[in-house]
């Protein structure tokens, strides 16, 4: 049995199911801190939606948040992501060792 | 076996080859009392749109439930049913060849439903694209040594 449950991943999951958060924090993963202003050029959608995507990233916490004057400034926070890397290793130990009591069992099977 | 290459940051991949035909692999993928044999207690049956619980154990912070439902399910070569846990919908996919020696059988456990991956396909943003730049970023955090195994 393995005895070791993950870190529920599903926030950084969910978060990063949609193709524009992905797109949002690729590019703050490539480009650094960025402000909402400069995401909204580049995303093709309204600066609303794009604070809604950021709070739904800064809920996952894959990204961070700095107010700078009039502006808030928001950066990745790759670490973030260790819940989905969690999540592989244990299901990867997971099913390595239900594939040896599989074959267990196909070998205790009648032909 | 082995861990996938590519899709490795979004799903766990296993391939073995077993020394037995598809139709005996079909079945301890699919008869009951063959997969509390191997996986869990259950009460699966290979049929599309079936509902299903997987019960193991109860642990701390998890119940020790998966609630199933199959996708697809063609015998002797595909069976692919959700697998809910701990809040996350995942699926689980399997795919049974039949060799020389008898079946390569491939599970792949993703964190995304295969309907959603379907989804972004027309989303104009590739997931692979997205995954090839994940995988540096998790490189980089398993070099810092930021967790073990």
């Amino acid at each position: 049995m393995v005895s070791i449950v993950p870190m529920e991943p599903s926030l950084v999951f969910k978060a990063l199911a949609d193709p524009t958060r992905r797109a949002i924090f690729e590019r703050l993963t490539r480009d650094g801190e960025l402000t909402v202003h400069a995401l909204t050029d580049h995303a093709g959608i309204s600066q609303p939606a794009v604070s809604k995507h950021l709070t739904v990233l800064k809920r996952a916490r894959l990204v961070r948040d700095r107010r700078h004057g009039r502006e808030t400034h928001y950066s990745a926070q790759p670490k973030a992501l260790q819940p989905m890397v969690d999540w592989m290793n244990f299901y990867g130990v997971f099913w390595r060792e239900r594939f040896d009591r599989l074959e267990a069992v196909l070998e205790r099977m009648e032909p | 076996m082995n861990s996938a290459g590519s899709s490795a940051t979004r799903s766990v991949v296993i391939e073995k080859e077993f020394a037995y035909p598809p139709e005996k692999v079909w079945r301890a993928l699919t008869e009951g009392d063959l997969i509390s044999q191997w996986l869990m207690e259950n009460d699966f049956k290979p049929v599309v749109g079936h509902s299903f619980q997987l019960r193991s154990t109860p642990v701390p912070n998890w119940n020790g439930l998966i609630d199933g439902e199959v996708v697809i399910a063609e015998p002797y070569e595909r069976l692919v049913y959700s697998w809910g846990a701990l809040g996350l919908e995942s699926a689980v996919a399997w795919t049974l060849t039949p060799t020389v020696r008898g079946t390569l059988l491939r599970m792949e456990h993703s964190g995304f439903r295969e309907d959603q991956e379907a989804a972004y396909k027309g989303a104009g943003y590739g997931w692979q694209r997205f995954i090839g730049g994940l995988e540096r970023v998790v490189g980089e955090i398993a070099k810092e040594g930021h967790h073990e195994g």
